[in-house]
């Protein structure tokens, strides 16, 4: 069984996951986790982005 | 048994069978070590996150890394790969993830199973932060 993700799908799925797993092992109470957590995946989706418009701007 | 002082000024647990068993059986099936020191909702999101992790990466045909004392990337990703613990084991006995990686979302299946078993590695070793004492 094959799955297909569109390249932003596997960047927010990526994030969402990592983003977790840092929330929990990162910090030690339930509400700085989700805070943390929140805050990783704001992070990697807002980077992915920015990477890809830095790499437009390369390529122009 | 050697004491350590943590940051927070509070004693850890000097070493015990929990503090060797919760990191190992943690390697083995993600977020068990949490799961077995009654972290549960903590093991069972470990657990999740990084299980869909490496079975989306599988499912995008991603290719999986075995033993090899090849270039300095493949060695990588195999240390990277032998972190996700019983899922990379299943996944070899299967010979699941063999395939070349033709396209870019195989590439994408590669790296997120890297990723599963890297963040594993972070799973481990917060199962043994927990058995020590050294966090709640």
């Amino acid at each position: 069984m094959t799955i297909q993700l569109t390249h932003f799908s596997a960047a927010t799925v990526f994030a969402l996951f990592a983003s977790i797993v840092f929330g929990i092992t990162h910090r030690e109470t339930t509400r700085e986790m989700i805070r943390y957590g929140a805050y990783c995946f704001a992070m990697f989706l807002a980077g992915a982005i920015a990477a890809g418009w830095v790499m437009w701007l390369l390529r122009r | 048994m050697a004491n350590s002082t943590t940051e927070k000024g509070e004693a850890a647990a000097p070493v015990s069978m929990t503090s060797v068993i919760a990191p190992a059986v943690g390697w083995l099936i993600p977020g068990a070590g949490h799961v077995m020191q009654k972290r549960w909702i903590r093991g069972l999101l470990l657990f999740v996150s990084i299980g869909a992790l490496f079975v989306l990466g599988l499912m995008m045909q991603g290719h999986i890394y075995k033993a090899n004392g090849g270039d300095i990337l493949d060695i990588l990703g195999f240390i990277g790969d032998v972190g996700a613990g019983g899922f990379y084991i299943i996944t070899l006995a299967m010979d699941w993830g063999q395939g070349a990686i033709a396209f870019a979302t195989a590439d994408y299946g590669t790296k997120f199973m890297i990723v599963a078993g890297l963040l594993n590695f972070i799973a481990v070793a917060d199962a043994y932060h927990i058995a020590i004492g050294k966090k709640q």
